[in-house]
């Protein structure tokens, strides 16, 4: 059997950086970080004051009153990621076949807040058992996609994926492997995440795994630095509409690039420290590429996982550096996480398109915050430090990794 | 309009989303106020928080209008 090929045809977002694709994009290129003091609760007792929240953010200015007590703030940011993507790809929802189009969506956690404040209820209200009806399904991570495709009446494959930090990563590859072995004809997949809460930061907090950089917010996520000291939380939302080439050109859409690739491996090693020599994810770039053949040689750019951690971005730019040889040094590497924080399990989602955009831009958003690179780190790797690079982006990969060991690639192609 | 009447109603407008003058005794919860199986039960539960009553299941699933929860509510409120 053939395989089809697989494009991406629209775009949307919500983001620390903006509540479009185009404010992220513009803001990525000029090294904004969106980092600021935490405003959705009181941080005043914990380690960490900050997080890369999504700004000025108004339910009802997207949901009715009575939608949103029915969405976890992680399936409003589904929701509205979703629409913007489906609004982008142009796409007819009266005129596509329904049951070939699916959604598949990431999200490491769920509804963190609501699972919060349901067993607040029940412990402050005299251990009676008076759970909301909506609890769980406004709680269990798979409503996501449920909901979305409610919303446009999507009746082909419909799932969630968890995978932590790797979760929306591992939803765009299967919503990849599914169009080319021909079960559906289109996807929304992408993720979203919302665990800038008490029980979010704090338990994050716990594994010593959030940067404590409280005086400053904005510097506080600097991959590859000298003085990182962890990551910083975000949250939001991206969608992607993966679509059959075949179908998008009949539908004369516009076509932003291929994906020509996606990797799945673990690390098989610890439940939250990287393998030290970065093997799982030398494995699942090196599995990503071999999709389609790609030769090291024609990548142009890698978007790290770069979390901002002392161990995981050591250990990522080891395997890097294993697979790819020579050609390490001459692509652009980036940490985009130390502008928009790191989205757990929408994180892949947002770096993905920080892939399509570079590959349609011809430009390489920076790593910012980089003062003094850590004497670990190779200092011939171009990691594009503190400014965003002109390049022509013909192949761009991007690699997410996910507690539990979990690593996930995909890797996107410019249309010839 | 009683306490009892007026505080179902508080509770109705809030939890559907719904405009205080279209809850009038004979509107139905699901086909005329837009409320689905879990609107329902969640309405069953506010007013028994609010009036600090326990609703049996199969006292509940008799309760189909506004008026059904304000005579409910008057006859079984402590």
């Amino acid at each position: 059997m053939e395989l089809k090929r697989v494009v991406v045809t629209g775009l949307g977002a919500i983001t620390p950086l903006g509540g479009s694709v185009d404010e992220l994009w513009n803001n990525l290129v000029n090294g904004v970080s969106g980092a600021a003091p935490i405003t959705r609760f009181d941080a005043t007792n914990f380690k960490t004051k900050f997080a890369c929240e999504v700004k000025n953010y108004n339910p009802t200015d997207f949901f009715d009153r009575k939608e949103v007590k029915k969405l976890d703030l992680f399936a409003q940011f589904a929701m509205i990621a979703a629409e913007q993507a489906i609004q982008d790809s142009g796409l007819n929802l009266e005129t596509i076949d329904q049951d070939m189009a699916g959604v598949i969506w990431g999200a490491g956690i769920g509804g963190l807040q609501t699972f919060q404040e349901e067993v607040k209820g029940y412990v402050n209200g005299g251990a009676i058992p008076r759970f909301s009806p909506f609890f769980i399904p406004k709680m269990i991570a798979d409503i996501a996609p449920g909901h979305i495709s409610i919303k446009y009446g999507f009746r082909g494959p419909n799932f969630g994926v968890v995978s932590a930090c790797a979760s929306s990563t591992n939803a765009i590859a299967d919503a990849y492997n599914l169009i080319r072995l021909g079960k559906a004809n289109i996807f929304i997949t992408g993720g979203s995440e919302a665990g800038v809460n008490e029980a979010g930061v704090g338990g994050f907090n716990a594994l010593q795994a959030l940067s404590t950089r409280n005086d400053d917010p904005q510097t506080a996520s600097r991959p590859f630095d000298k003085d990182r000291d962890g990551f910083v939380i975000g949250e939001g939302g991206a969608a992607i509409i993966l679509e059959e080439y075949e179908h998008a050109v009949k539908r004369g859409a516009k076509i932003y690039c291929e994906m020509i690739g996606a990797g799945m491996s673990a690390d098989a090693y610890h439940l939250t420290a990287p393998h030290p020599e970065g093997l799982g994810a030398a494995n699942v770039m090196k599995s990503a590429l071999q999709d389609n053949n790609t030769p090291v040689e024609a990548v142009d750019y890698v978007n790290v996982h770069g979390t901002s951690t002392p161990l995981g971005d050591v250990a990522e730019l080891k395997a890097i550096q294993k697979l790819f040889g020579e050609q390490a040094y001459k692509m652009n590497i980036s940490s985009t996480k130390s502008m928009t924080g790191h989205l757990l399990g929408a994180t892949g989602a947002v770096e993905a398109i920080a892939c399509i955009l570079a590959i349609q831009n011809g430009i390489i958003p920076p790593t910012i915050n980089n003062f003094e690179l850590d004497p670990e780190i190779d200092p011939k790797l171009n990691l594009t430090l503190n400014k965003a690079q002109k390049r022509d982006v013909n192949v761009a990969l991007s690699n997410t990794f996910g507690f539990g060991g979990h690593n996930a690639s995909v890797v996107f192609k410019k249309m010839n | 309009m009683s306490d009892v009447a007026s505080r179902v109603k508080a509770i109705i407008v809030d939890k559907l989303g719904v405009d205080e003058n279209e809850v009038t005794p004979q509107a139905s919860f699901t086909n005329d106020l837009g409320a689905d199986s879990l609107d329902t039960v969640e309405l069953i539960m506010e007013f028994e928080k609010e009036f600090n009553i326990a609703i049996p299941d199969d006292q509940a699933e008799k309760i189909g209008t506004v008026g059904d929860a304000i005579n409910y509510i008057t006859e079984n409120a402590k």
